[in-house]
């Protein structure tokens, strides 16, 4: 079956969430397209979208408009041409506001699997439980045609698990997206051993469509991803309870997350990005590769205490982020959360704020802020200088951010080492499309004299 | 057409900011002023240079689509709104597609050379980011013939048909030169505008806008022969000034030291349900230019510094043709030149023009004949061009659509 031809009819289970809505949003863009292609005229396109809570389903429709709308204002120009028979419409808006309705007409929603029974291919975006997963795909298993392909989301558990639990016979693969996956330009790839080489193609075609860049990944829990960020996350935890006999846990939290978005120019600090996130599913990730890899301690007392707490970070269905490790107003960090005293401490120049500060020192000569850099295309211009100087500055500040580096480069080695990277490229491409580094792990800046 | 049966005098001009894409203080998001804002603005700044605002007859208001950019027609009615002692006074508006402007002023000239009015309050106003650019080209894809070339137009209606005439110019005197010509003409547009604080593009710092200038079009996203740059602004913002009589002006107590006289005036319209006959001519302008060049008895050698309406960059080319300054199939030479920079044969747009400054379409003419009346009277600040006295007179020509509803002023010394 050719993939026009699978793309006929397509499901995405658990896509009323942020992720499911944005793969929602990317196959319904490209099924439209097809849709509207003269030689598609009497083809009928099924976009199913399942979900268990119709409130998110009713967001998910509203969601989808504004995508395609966003989607036709900017392609109008090409737009135009599908309707050029219809003397009815004329104007841009016109246009714009029929391609809406036009693309919407293939969307079904509904919280039963059984809409999913004709579908080609099926997108899996539920939550990160082996067993809810294995459980649905079972269900899936029963009621689709023997030649459905199954892409699962999963940004941890491996592929070769679901297929045995659920029976899959190679019929599926771990395709996943990045948030929000509309934005993002990654996906990662994951077959097991027993994918089958056309669903491989098939995938590799799906992300053409999509625009997504491909980094294939082994089939090892936290694939290349969560296996960058979980390690990342639990060194800077680790930090954190050294660096609190001389800061407190506040002053700690605050000069990690300035040290990584700072001194090491990324887009936000850790403790940041846990947030964005959210602390629940950092969790989950990190006891989902801490079963498949017991050896290496993926734990955290801290993240469990912030659970055990209800400080769970995340965002809201309108994006907009919770408080977390970071107390947020209007988007920017205010406060952090102290979890001996159950409360945000709010950022305090003249106290514990100023003394992690003064505690790290100034920024290294020729530092120019993340922001600054990401649409430069002499970016590497400025930054080699900037980390040649980082080597040599005596600053608390250069010295952790030195440490931190290591790390970061000692995350990619072992990523490769471990098998799960084919290649220095594959973690740095990860990295730098994905978490929207300017650099990858496995870079001149990493290298820590 | 009877000459100039008597003296008519501009003065007091004013213009607002053109706020837009490229001004630091334009967020699309946020809450900006609207027409009445402008209007008002523009109205208050006029009646700030003279004695009593009972002094004047009426008003006038040039605007093209508030009626979709804003949802509000009947704006002859926003001119009591400045003051009250405008109310009652009678009040119209002109519409001719990016032509309003000119033909508020022509409006308000023929009121003071019919007698009927001593001075005349003439305004211009648009106000177009409530819309985004996709949306806008629906609305002024208007000043073209709806019926009969919407439907098969371009979804940017208006720059793809200049992306024509800039295709038939290059097909017929060199592509090269023609698109090294057009960029030219943005970084003039740009250096100009960086001089005047009301300009759209004052805070423009690119260093490098030739190469800006010289972008690759991208068909697929917008027009197949000219680039975003080579494109005017979507502006919001107004212009206004006074006409008055010999008696107007006297009334209102202003030197004339501070105010121009007009020397000639062309108006010339053309089918609206027409395409132009040849893409490489602008021939309705060049016919309003002739008439006002033959009412004044002057030539392109007299005039010391000139207004063009430079929608695109292609059309500045071609104007410095329709003009008279550069024979036809040199505009190109002559821009490239430098001939239309400040220091050049005949300084052009000296305030940023359309591509510089911003063009809130309807209130452009007006914009043009203030800045005009301030080049000539010396009130041009870091715009100020050197007036040659030998050739003291200025030109502008205000267009509407493609080539459609035009209309030519000169003015001089008072």
């Amino acid at each position: 079956m050719d993939l026009d031809t699978r793309l006929q009819n397509v499901t995405v289970i658990g896509a009323g969430g942020k992720m499911g809505s944005g793969i929602a949003a990317l196959l319904l863009t490209e099924m439209a397209r097809l849709s509207m292609m003269p030689e598609h005229k009497s083809t009928k396109f099924r976009l199913n979208l399942i979900d268990i809570s119709d409130e998110l389903l009713d967001g998910l429709k509203g969601y989808l408009r504004d995508q395609l709308l966003k989607i036709a204002e900017k392609s109008c120009v090409a737009l135009r041409a599908c309707y050029a028979d219809n003397p009815d419409i004329v104007e841009n808006c016109e246009v714009i506001e029929r391609y809406v309705e036009d693309a919407m007409v293939l969307v079904r929603t509904g919280s039963f699997f059984e809409m999913a029974k004709d579908s080609h291919l099926v997108f899996e975006a539920i939550v990160e439980n082996e067993k809810i997963k294995i459980k649905v795909f079972k269900q899936l298993k029963k009621l689709c045609g023997p030649e459905t392909f199954f892409f699962t989301n999963t940004s941890s558990i491996p592929i070769k698990t679901l297929d045995d639990g659920a029976g899959l016979d190679g019929r599926i693969i771990g395709f996943h997206f990045y948030n929000p996956p509309v934005v993002q330009k990654l996906a990662e790839l994951i077959s097991s051993d027993k994918t089958r080489p056309d669903l491989v193609e098939t995938s590799k075609e799906i992300a053409k469509r999509l625009r997504k860049t491909i980094v294939p990944s082994n089939d090892v829990a936290g694939f290349i991803g969560n296996g960058y960020f979980m390690r990342d996350g639990l060194f800077a935890i680790d930090k954190v309870k050294e660096l609190k006999k001389e800061l407190g846990f506040v002053g700690a939290v605050y000069a990690l997350d300035k040290v990584g978005r700072d001194f090491l120019i990324r887009p936000m600090g850790i403790f940041q990005l846990i947030d964005y996130v959210g602390i629940d599913v950092f969790q989950l990730i990190l006891k989902v590769m801490n079963s498949y890899l017991p050896a290496e301690g993926l734990h955290s007392d801290l993240i469990d205490k912030m659970m055990r707490l209800g400080v769970r970070g995340g965002q809201r269905p309108d994006g907009s982020q919770k408080d977390g490790f970071l107390k947020y107003e209007r988007g920017r960090p205010v406060a952090i959360f102290d979890p001996s005293k159950k409360e945000y401490i709010p950022y305090n120049m003249e106290g514990w704020t100023g003394k992690a500060e003064k505690y790290l020192g100034p920024m290294p000569e020729g530092n120019v802020p993340w922001k600054a850099l990401t649409a430069d295309r002499q970016k590497d211009a400025k930054l080699a200088p900037y980390f040649n100087t980082l080597q040599k500055v005596d600053t608390k500040g250069a010295e952790l951010a030195r440490v931190y580096l290591a790390r970061f480069r000692e995350i990619g080695e072992k990523l490769i080492n471990m098998g799960i990277a084919g290649s220095p490229e594959d973690v740095n491409n990860v990295v730098t499309l994905g978490f929207y580094h300017l650099y990858g792990p496995i870079s001149p800046y990493t290298e820590v004299k | 057409m009877n000459k100039l049966r008597k003296s008519v005098y501009l003065t007091a001009g004013y213009n607002t900011i053109s706020l837009g894409s490229g001004r630091n203080e334009f967020h699309p998001r946020k809450p900006r002023p609207g027409l009445e804002d402008y209007v008002k603005e523009a109205g208050e700044g006029v009646i700030a240079q003279i004695n009593d605002p009972a002094n004047i007859d009426e008003g006038v208001i040039g605007n093209f689509m508030a009626a979709r950019f804003n949802k509000q027609g009947n704006l002859p009615g926003l001119i009591p709104m400045i003051n009250p002692t405008l109310k009652y006074k009678p009040c119209t508006r002109t519409e001719g597609a990016c032509g309003s402007g000119g033909l508020a002023l022509f409006t308000s000239m023929k009121s003071i050379l019919s007698d009927v009015s001593d001075v005349v309050l003439c305004l211009g106003v648009e106000v177009q980011n409530t819309v985004k650019a996709i949306y806008g080209a629906d609305i002024l894809g208007g000043a073209g013939h709806y019926a009969s070339q919407r439907k098969s137009g371009h979804a940017y209606f208006f720059p793809a048909k200049f992306s024509d005439r800039a295709a038939a110019y290059m097909a017929k005197f060199g592509k090269d030169n023609v698109r090294r010509a057009m960029a030219q003409w943005y970084v003039n547009a740009i250096e100009n505008a960086r001089k005047n604080p009301k300009a759209q593009e004052y805070h423009n710092a690119n260093p490098d806008l030739f190469a800006t200038g010289m972008a690759n079009p991208n068909p697929q996203a917008f027009c197949d022969d000219i680039n975003v740059f080579d494109c005017s602004k979507v502006s919001d913002g107004a212009s206004g000034l006074i006409f008055a009589s010999e008696e107007g002006l006297r009334k209102l107590g202003v030197d004339k030291s501070k105010a121009v006289k007009i020397y000639g005036w062309g108006q010339a319209e053309n089918d609206l349900t027409k395409e132009p006959e040849d893409l490489t001519r602008l021939d309705t302008s060049a016919q309003a230019v002739k008439q006002a060049y033959e009412m004044a008895g002057i030539g392109p050698k007299d005039i010391g510094v000139l207004e063009v309406h430079d929608c695109f960059t292609i059309t500045g080319l071609l104007m410095m043709e329709a003009t008279g300054f550069a024979e036809y199939g040199h505009g190109w030479e002559f821009v490239l030149g430098g001939k239309t920079k400040l220091d050049g044969e005949i300084p052009t747009n000296p305030t940023g023009g359309l591509v510089g400054f911003g063009h809130y379409t309807g209130g452009t003419g007006v914009r043009q004949a203030v800045d005009l009346l301030h080049e000539l009277t010396g009130q041009a600040g870091a715009n100020q061009v050197k007036i040659d006295p030998k050739r003291p007179y200025g030109m502008m020509i205000s267009m509407g659509g493609n080539d459609r509803t035009v209309t030519a002023l000169i003015v001089g010394p008072a």
